[in-house]
């Protein structure tokens, strides 16, 4: 029987040859172990396909879904433009198929590459140590939680301004650590701190900057408020706001972490994406994952290694404070590749650039009578009254642009450098016709 | 070879972003910290990266037969699919994502096939997220029939390293219960640690030393009997997929590296999916939102007692789409026969090692046989360490060092179905002859490797003198 | 391998220097830290924390491995050796001046070895 791509390269004939040289007559013979009533007798898969009907039929998946050439949503979820060297030099075979780092001597492209994410990541953070990345925004501020955790304090208070997924990530891990998750409220679209009182069992004060709403927090006076508590403080970062940005370290934080998606990674409808995570010199020890060190040979040739690796699961099993083993390393060297693309210019231009046409179009929002919901700075995001978002979206969605997400007090606009003045005054004349 | 922050000059870039066509805005408390990011020019960006590139081994540069990683080829269309799929924003409205949420919904449906397991989830990155998800339904089903008292996960001494980690992540206290001399668990330690407090069994079938444990039934009916839940580690799945079912084995709830069993790339250590399955009664409590079917098309939902999200949005849906891709060219023949031909080219090379190396435990195998090189270190002084050093030098990755703990200088040989007889006739050959090396030049094998880009790295001083960053120094 | 005859010395590899009024520094012995290999972090306790006899109150680690050290007493911690963080590596070069911890308000200690026995139960 011929089948179809098993990507097995042994024939039948050399298959035959093994089998005899162990002495048995079929490789079912080698399950001998599994007990013979549980043996699948016949899968309910379809049959196999050739590399081109598989392609057919996934493409025929993809044709189901709508791509916007227009998109003003993020919410956690970022379009921007990706060069195309970034693209280039991250589909390289010999990353894409290589596993974790585990032979030092061979692997010294992937360790040098997250030996300069980590430096790069300090840069944009200002913090003095990053680790290799962990899975994405949400994972990095739930395990920042957990960093800060000690047998006196065992409560977190988390920003209602924090994307909603992010807190409920938090909530799930918190529900596994048995730490106390308690919400900081808000008011005008920023983090309320005066609403709560820090206790002798806070281990943290999380905000998110900018905010889910865009809004930019005053960060300095969060930070202040935790210490005078005792507890850290950890703020989570919108990575291409950073260029042009209070950075956390400036800030007073313990622990910068957030969503590097933005840095020349795909929407990708949500994954994958990358966590980053990088902390003060005094809490680096507490920083859960892989983190890359410099170190020589023999020879006195400079070479890369996985180190501090005592602090991790495959060595101190239950005594180890996460689970994560893997990084995201992929996508760490994409972000690293970005990042040299772009360079500090690059990034303030692409910060500005998004930055300013948010403006530009809130502006304009706002003279078709759709103002601004909250006061004060924000980034690229901002939220605006609507009377009706369902036809407001609808008018946008049958023009080819997706809209801003609809969200409790109206609509949250994302704007990037993706997106033309032309197409953002093309968005604005659309709202007029239907408002 | 240099850093990236050692090359170009300031001032070198690359040419990017347009001109601001609307007024600029700055903020009032800008940055005011210098930002200290590499600069250089297009040409020195690629031939870096190139550079990076060249000094990694990956699959499609020779052998890598890293027990319990599942190394397998990584088939190029895998990718070609996943792009397809790139510029969809993950909050678009339901009736535009009909072709992503169709991916989830399909791959739902043909790995709960393949495993056995009615429900499945794709928000876990890895396999080890996956053990925590699986874990807290565990958790959540306990506490919601109000039973408090089951704090306790069971793990064999030679479960990967990350199950208790897990289990202590989700809450629970671990119970370490000792493996058989047959690597297998010891049935009557497991009788013994079983009871009112035991919330499940963490468990790998085929289990880390490469034996498929023949007891399995017995061992989820005593754990069902004690009122705990059983879960099964899908790290080694390779080895039976097709053949027999972690659901028909008794399991409650899985995990999945898709990164492994289902050939999506590894991508260097991620990023890769830990998809959970669970069987219907624990549906209910997975991870939000889920994809549901009626007439209208696929819906995006969340399941009524949800244990709540572990991750942003859907999971690393890139890696499903390749997953999926694998799955539909395999199809219902191949996907056993992968399974039996990995298992094939394991004994194969055991077999055939076996002339000269020690096996912690006796054949037949499943899909990685681990040797212990206690009576070759005790002979020649050469460790395992030493003999994978060897093999580095002769563009071989390998195999898993150390693990599992229980056996001594541990190698741990999984070739997957992928590899050819002839490479594995080769890579056999190198094998022994370093075994020959040991006993007639072991200082050759202390030194090795000497034709790598660098050789033994000094770890001591990397960790007591930790460079995690470049200073400029 | 050394064995100061001044000391006590536990099952576990830890030594117990007695300083009278029920205080004491214990540290780790020259056969733990050449069983150990080379040490490059240690997780000191907490000045304060109540320690328990035969129980872990801190652990060291090398490169592939972490390992707890175990009390040899009840008492509480009164000082410990910050010296450590900075270079471990004098639990390996001098692991009788390296001491760890200084504990007080000693109640109780677990079973302890004169420096003879302890030699005759590392050769075994």
């Amino acid at each position: 029987m011929f089948l179809m791509g098993t990507y097995v390269p042994n024939t039948a004939a050399q298959q035959r040859a093994m089998l005899a040289a162990l002495g048995v007559d079929r490789a079912e013979e080698l399950f001998a172990a599994v007990p013979r009533e549980m043996l699948v007798d016949r899968l309910n898969l379809p049959e196999g396909l050739s590399e081109l009907s598989v392609r057919q039929k996934v493409s025929a998946m993809a044709g189901k879904n709508r791509v916007y050439p227009t998109v003003l949503r993020g919410a956690g979820s970022y379009r921007h433009f990706i060069p195309a060297v970034v693209k280039s030099v991250t589909g390289r075979e010999e990353l894409v198929t290589a596993y974790t780092p585990y032979q030092a001597e061979i692997s010294q492209g992937i360790l040098q590459s997250i030996f300069e994410y980590q430096t790069m990541i300090c840069a944009l953070t200002g913090m003095d140590v990053s680790n290799a990345s962990v899975y994405d925004g949400g994972t990095a501020a739930a395990e920042a939680l957990a960093m800060c955790r000690d047998r006196k304090r065992n409560r977190a208070y988390v920003s209602a301004c924090a994307d909603p997924q992010v807190i409920e990530t938090m909530r799930t891990y918190c529900f596994g650590s048995g730490m106390a998750l308690e919400l900081i409220p808000e008011r005008d679209g920023r983090t309320d701190l005066s609403a709560v009182s820090l206790g002798a069992d806070a281990a943290c004060v999380y905000i998110a900057q900018p905010n889910y709403y865009g809004n930019i927090e005053d960060a300095r006076a969060t930070g202040e408020a935790a210490h005078a508590a005792g507890a850290r403080f950890i703020m989570g970062c919108n990575p291409i706001a950073l260029a042009v940005m209070e950075t956390p370290a400036a800030c007073g934080a313990d622990i910068a972490v957030g969503e590097a998606q933005p840095l020349g990674l795909d929407v990708a409808f949500g994954g994958p994406y990358l966590g980053y995570m990088a902390a003060t010199k005094a809490m680096f020890r507490k920083l859960p994952g892989r983190i890359v060190g410099q170190t020589h040979d023999a020879e006195g040739n400079t070479g890369y290694v996985l180190t501090l690796t005592a602090r991790e699961q495959h060595i101190r099993r239950e005594k180890a404070s996460s689970n994560i083993c893997s990084n995201q390393a992929l996508c760490a060297f994409t972000a690293g590749g970005y990042m040299t693309a772009m360079g500090a210019d690059g990034l303030r231009q692409a910060a500005t650039l998004c930055m300013s046409k948010a403006h530009y179009f809130a502006g304009e929002l706002e003279k078709t009578g759709l103002p601004r919901v909250h006061t004060g700075e924000y980034f690229h995001e901002f939220v605006t009254k609507c009377g009706d978002p369902v036809k407001i979206l609808r008018a946008l969605d049958e023009n080819g642009i997706l809209g801003g997400l609809p969200v409790k007090d109206g609509i949250l606009w994302c704007v990037t450098e993706l997106v033309t003045r032309e197409e953002l005054d093309r968005a604005v004349s659309i709202i007029k016709e239907v408002c | 070879m240099k850093l990236i922050f050692e090359k170009g000059a300031p001032g070198q870039h690359l040419s990017l972003m347009p001109p601001c066509d609307v007024p600029e805005v700055t903020l009032s408390r800008p940055r005011t910290e210098p930002l200290n990011l590499p600069h250089v020019s297009e040409t020195e960006l690629t031939r870096h990266y190139t550079a990076l590139a060249k000094r990694v081994h990956g699959v499609n540069d020779g052998f890598y037969p890293l027990g319990s990683c599942t190394m397998k080829y990584n088939p190029k269309i895998n990718e070609d699919m996943a792009a397809l799929f790139s510029q969809i924003h993950p909050l678009q409205p339901e009736e535009t994502v009909q072709g992503c949420l169709e991916v989830l919904h399909e791959s739902e449906k043909l790995l709960g096939e393949i495993t056995g397991m009615d429900a499945m989830t794709f928000q876990p990155a890895a396999g080890a997220h996956g053990e925590f998800t699986g874990l807290l339904l565990i958790k959540a089903y306990h506490a919601r029939r109000n039973d408090a008292a089951r704090t306790k996960i069971i793990v064999p001494d030679s479960a990967h390293g990350t199950n208790p980690a897990s289990a202590v992540m989700a809450g629970f206290t671990v119970v370490n219960i000792p493996s058989g001399e047959d690597g297998c668990v010891d049935v009557e330690a497991l009788r013994g640690a079983v009871g009112p407090d035991t919330a499940g069994l963490m468990l790998t079938n085929p289990n880390t030393v490469g034996i498929f444990d023949r007891n399995i039934l017995e061992i989820t009916r005593i754990v069902h009997d004690a009122g705990g839940l059983c879960y099964y580690d899908g790290a080694n799945l390779n080895a039976v997929m097709g053949v027999v079912r972690p659901g028909d084995m008794g399991f409650d709830v899985i995990h999945l590296n898709l990164h492994k069993t289902f050939s999506t790339p590894h991508g260097g250590g991620g990023p890769g999916s830990g998809a959970v399955g669970c069987k219907e009664f624990l549906r209910c409590f997975l991870p939000g939102p889920v994809v549901t079917r009626d007439e209208a098309g696929y819906h995006l939902t969340v399941p009524e007692h949800s244990i709540g999200r572990v991750k942003d949005f859907y999971g690393n849906f890139s890696v499903v789409v390749k997953a999926l891709t694998y799955i539909l060219t395999l199809g219902r023949e191949g996907i056993p026969e992968a399974a039996r031909n990995a298992v094939l080219n394991a004994n194969y090379m055991m077999k055939r090692l076996s002339e000269k190396y020690a096996m912690a435990y006796a054949g037949p195998c499943m899909h990685e046989f681990v040797m212990t090189l206690q009576d070759l270190k005790d002979a020649t002084g050469c460790s395992a360490m030493d003999i994978a050093k060897g093999l580095l030098d002769h563009g071989i990755h390998p195999p898993t060092m150390y693990f599992p703990l229980i056996v001594h200088e541990a190698l741990m040989v999984e070739p997957t179905e992928t590899e050819s007889q002839e490479t594995m006739d080769e890579v056999c050959r190198v094998f022994l002859d370093l075994w020959d090396l040991a006993h007639q030049n072991p200082q050759a094998l202390h030194d090795a490797p000497t034709r790598t880009p660098v050789r033994r790295l000094d770890e001591v001083g990397a960790a007591r003198n930790p460079v995690l960053r470049y200073t400029g120094e | 391998m050394n064995f100061p005859a001044e000391l006590k010395y536990t099952k576990d590899h830890e030594w117990f220097k007695d300083l009278g009024n029920d205080t004491a520094l214990v540290g780790i012995t020259d056969f733990a830290q050449s069983e150990l290999g080379d040490l490059v972090f240690i997780n000191l306790p907490q000045v304060g924390d109540e320690v328990i006899a035969d129980e872990s109150f801190c652990d060291v680690e090398s490169v592939k491995a972490v390992s707890d050290v175990m009390s040899p007493c009840t008492g509480v911690i009164e000082e410990v050796n910050t010296e450590l963080e900075d270079e471990p590596q004098l639990l390996n070069e001098d692991p009788y001046g390296a001491w760890i911890a200084r504990i007080r308000d000693i109640s109780a200690c677990g079973e302890l070895m004169s420096a003879d026995e302890y030699e005759a139960f590392v050769q075994k």
